[in-house]
């Protein structure tokens, strides 16, 4: 069973539809292996397949998304031991196709952070380098994507969640347009901007895992689905494309960075499409705009957490002291921070100077947006400004920690999609290169990411441990 | 507070309102449960309206239906974009820390009943239901307090007034237009007691003649209009006190007790809530579309202040008959349906019929919930002006056809209550002088009233098959 290490999900599904290798055989290789992480990834194994299997292999669930009777903690303590009467859409869909949950991954508490670190639970390493965070919040996804501890996964990116881990650990990572996934039964972090998407070894199958993922749900009246096919990629070159450059002048932009995406552009050269600068006015303000936003929303959907209906309960029997302690001991201090934040910004007298402000900095992003995709087909950008960085680095140092999503966070402010996918190594560690599309792009985003994957050839999935 | 003192003169009310309605809708505000006043606690719930983690809400487009046929009953402005916020507070009846309600773009605005202004009508979710065990009911002095989670998410609609009421009697007043209204349209149970409607005043007092605004103070827990008219004239006379001796009101919320007819502060301005509202992003706006207007313009009955009227111009009844007809819809339906199967008769009469006896029978219920069917009503009321039975037996068959249904002919019939013919009565009616003379006697005399024991004696005889009138007719004619 071990060619099924190297192996996409793709490749393996067609195995199985050869008739060569079982589901159930699948799912045990896989099985095998989660339960073999090293790296922290996962905070739930599954134990046997569910009675039916279908073609797809099995996939490794972000902690946050909700699978009935399985323990779904969005990677925080306040949640230790809840077990949801109910499945996310997303899972769902995924079960549907004949994909079956093969554990629950390793992630920043309610999906805030860059690398990891604030799992309520235990950091995660990157498979690259064990010294090293494999970024976050979708962190225990990527790392057991890239490790081959999970053929592919899911995770939700809220300000680069999903693509910054995906450049970190060298695998492939995409965040779709607002509204192509379904977020019922994903904990919410920030309900504007949340949103479910692949983490897989290559594009063909975050095409494959997306297309199965996408859909309107009658559960989330935000969600549309992806209007048209989304076909597996085929195309070899990129003429006629018009690529927009963002982001390579920016300070704290990594040399060695800077030079795999420079390369990169010039392989989009040699295929065919065109390269031009493009301006971003105030995508540089996503930043700040982000940790406004992003807050303000957390502060309201982490309101519920109170030990009372599920989860932990702290306390002597009080409950004023319950809710406190419970509270004390369930959430970390990055949370903290945040609900602090936006409790903040959402006060009276404050609102507009920090919510309403956001906002209409927000509006302008989007517009930047627009205005780029008159110019150009796609914006591309380095997806981290640095490769992996050291665990415990920026622990410390929120700020430094919030930079890691400077080229992330423009993307779902706007609602359009992007992916990331591996472009090269810089001091050994994997360099993501960027590719953002309009709304609804996804097909054309994964046929240039296809084309460009092919010319780069990266090699390094999976690294053993 | 007597008016005629002087000094309570010089001040006047200002009296706002503020309505909770809950949506008789089949499902809640933003899930699939059932809605059920009085089921087993905690039933009729499920992750979403119990704030599970993932979980999202999804509009009732009934419930906005419903919110859409109010705003058009007031002739409110129709926001073509209306949004939702969460209003942010922590309570335990509050299972996702904050309620989903509508904020700063309401789905209505400026409208009217009767002679008060609509401020706006929006919607939003119910909160779940605490229930304080101990002595007191409330929540001070509880032993210890459980939640029932199945009125959360109930879909409701608030309506606001603008300030235009000037007194408890006026306030009280507009409380039944509106409840008859909401009613009529079937978009609630409008039960103050169950509390599917709550009302809250907005109380200040200023002197005669300005124009500004005194501080107000919030009413609530009025779940009468009794309750309310007599809540509202008490806050009156408390502030009216305060500033008489000089004091001046504070902004506060007051919970009326009336077993007590006392007002006790709920919480004063010092706690006021900061909700932090923002829009909400798990829902997209309301957008009404051409459809949704034209679906809700449909559904809309006549409204009791225009079925009033139309009692008032059309059928000449009297203006309270008329407004009782209207404001309690379902004996309105049936007055003119009975109207109807007489061929449109004494309108009246059977008017006077429906308000009086039938309502007096039926107490609360709908008469057409009973055996009765409007068209024997109708032919009843038609035998008593043709004087086929008298007024008193007809009372009498109108109970037999309310429990028992049938037409009133063969009731008649059966248990002989028909009019006494003339021969027979008349036979009667010289008995019954024959066996009064001391009456008589009287009635020569120039003592009148001595008549009834005459006509007492002639109806006792007749068990009231006679007709009064002309009982007192032919003892006059005897008598002279």
């Amino acid at each position: 069973m071990s060619e099924l290490l190297e192996m996409t999900a793709a490749q393996q599904a067609e195995l199985v539809r050869a008739g060569e290798v079982s589901p159930a055989e699948v799912f045990e290789f896989w099985r095998g292996r989660a339960a073999g992480d090293e790296l922290g990834a996962y905070l739930w194994v599954a134990d046997e397949p569910p009675a039916e299997l279908g073609e797809l292999p099995p996939f490794a669930a972000k902690d946050l998304f909700c699978v009935e009777g399985v323990p779904s903690s969005a990677g925080s303590r306040i949640l230790e031991g809840y077990r949801p009467p109910y499945t996310a859409t997303s899972v769902r869909n995924l079960q549907a196709a004949g994909a079956a949950v093969l554990g629950k991954t390793n992630q920043d508490e309610f999906a805030m952070g860059s690398s990891n670190e604030n799992s309520g639970y235990r950091p995660v390493q990157n498979p690259w380098d064990r010294t090293r965070v494999p970024g976050g919040s979708s962190g225990g996804s990527a790392a057991a994507v890239a490790a081959g501890n999970a053929p592919w996964a899911i995770g939700t990116d809220t300000g680069g969640s999903i693509r910054q881990p995906a450049s970190l650990c060298g695998i492939v990572g995409m965040k779709p347009t607002y509204g192509a996934v379904s977020r019922y039964g994903m904990i919410a972090f920030a309900s504007s901007l949340d949103q479910c998407g692949p983490l897989t070894r290559d594009v063909t199958d975050a095409a494959l895992m997306l297309r199965n993922l996408q859909g309107r749900d009658p559960c989330d009246s935000t969600s549309l689905g992806i209007p048209g096919e989304i076909p597996l990629p085929s195309a070899e070159r990129l003429d006629g494309l018009r690529f927009g450059v963002w982001g390579l002048d920016e300070e704290g932009l990594e040399a060695g960075v800077a030079d795999v995406v420079r390369d990169t552009l010039a392989k989009i050269e040699e295929l065919g499409g065109a390269v031009e600068p493009v301006e971003m006015p105030n995508a540089g303000l996503g930043l700040s705009a982000y940790y406004v936003i992003a807050p303000a929303e957390a502060s309201a959907n982490l309101a519920r957490y109170d030990g009372v209906r599920y989860g932990l309960r702290s306390g002597n029997g009080d409950l004023t002291e319950m809710y406190e302690q419970t509270r004390h001991d369930g959430f970390g201090d990055e949370v903290k921070r945040r609900i602090m934040i936006g409790t903040y910004a959402l006060s009276s007298g404050y609102y507009e100077a920090y919510y309403g402000k956001a906002q209409k900095v927000r509006t302008r992003i989007v517009e930047d947006f627009r205005a780029a995709f008159e110019k150009v087909d796609f914006l591309v950008t380095p997806t981290s400004p640095t490769v992996a960085f050291k665990l415990g680095e920026r622990t410390a140092d929120p700020v430094a920690m919030y930079l890691s999503d400077y080229f992330t966070v423009p993307m779902p402010l706007a609602g359009t999609p992007a992916i990331s996918i591996p472009a090269g190594l810089s001091e050994g560690l994997p360099v993501g290169f960027q590719i953002a599309g309009p709304a609804f792009s996804e097909a054309g985003i994964l046929d240039a990411a296809y084309a460009l994957e092919r010319a780069i050839g990266f090699e390094g999935v999976p690294v053993a441990t | 507070m007597s008016i005629t003192e002087p000094e309570a003169r010089a001040y006047e009310p200002v009296i706002g309102i503020e309505i909770h309605v809950q949506l008789s809708t089949r499902t809640k505000m933003f899930c699939s449960c059932a809605l059920g006043f009085g089921a087993e606690p905690n039933t009729l719930t499920c992750p979403v309206c119990l704030g599970h983690p993932g979980t999202l809400p999804v509009t009732n487009a009934e419930a906005v239906h419903y919110a859409l046929m109010i705003a058009m009953a007031f002739d409110c402005e129709i926001a073509a974009r209306s949004i939702f916020h969460r209003k942010n507070y922590f309570y335990p009846d509050l299972p996702k820390g904050y309620q989903i309600s509508q904020y700063d773009i309401p789905l209505a605005t400026g409208g009217r009943l009767g002679d008060v202004r609509i401020h706006r009508v929006h919607l939003e979710e119910d909160a779940a239901k605490l229930v304080h065990a101990g002595s007191s009911g409330r929540i001070h002095g509880a032993e210890t307090s459980v939640v029932d989670f199945n009125r959360g998410g109930t879909p409701l609609v608030e309506i606001v007034t603008e300030p235009d009421l000037r007194s408890p009697a006026q306030a009280a007043e507009f409380g039944r237009l509106l409840q008859a209204t909401l009613r009529r349209m079937g978009v609630s149970d409008v039960n103050m007691e169950e509390g599917s409607l709550r009302v809250d005043a907005n109380v200040s007092i200023r002197p005669a003649g300005e124009t500004t605004l005194g501080t107000k103070a919030e009413l609530k827990n009025m779940n009468s209009f009794r309750f309310l008219e007599r809540g509202i004239a008490a806050e009156i006379a408390r502030q009216e006190a305060i500033l008489r001796e000089g004091g001046t009101i504070e902004q506060e919320t007051l919970h009326y007790d009336p077993r007590s007819d006392t007002l006790s502060a709920l919480r004063s301005k010092e706690e006021a809530h900061d909700y932090r509202y923002f829009p909400e992003p798990d829902l997209v706006p309301i957008a009404p579309t051409e459809e949704m207007l034209a679906r809700a313009r449909a559904a809309m009955p006549e409204l009791p202040a225009a079925r009033a009227e139309r009692f008032e111009s059309e059928l000449e009844l009297p203006a309270e008959m008329a407004r009782l007809l209207a404001f309690r819809s379902e004996l309105g339906d049936f007055f003119e349906e009975a109207l109807s199967a007489s061929g449109n008769g004494d309108s009246r009469a059977l008017a006077n019929w429906t308000t009086n006896e039938l309502a007096a029978k039926v107490g609360d219920a709908d008469p057409a919930s009973t055996r009765l069917e409007p068209g024997a009503l109708a032919q009843l009321v038609e035998m008593v002006g043709q004087k086929q039975v008298s007024a008193s037996a007809a009372k009498e068959v109108l109970d037999v056809l309310v429990a028992e249904g049938g037409e009133p002919a063969a009731v008649i019939e059966e248990r002989g209550l028909g009019a006494a013919d003339s021969s027979e009565l008349e036979g009667i009616v010289e008995r019954a002088i024959a066996d009064n003379p001391d009456a008589v006697e009287k009635i020569r005399a120039g003592k009148g009233q001595a008549i009834g024991a005459i006509i007492g004696a002639v109806m006792r005889e007749t068990k009231g098959r006679a007709d009064g009138g002309e009982v007192q007719r032919l003892i006059r004619e005897r008598i002279g």
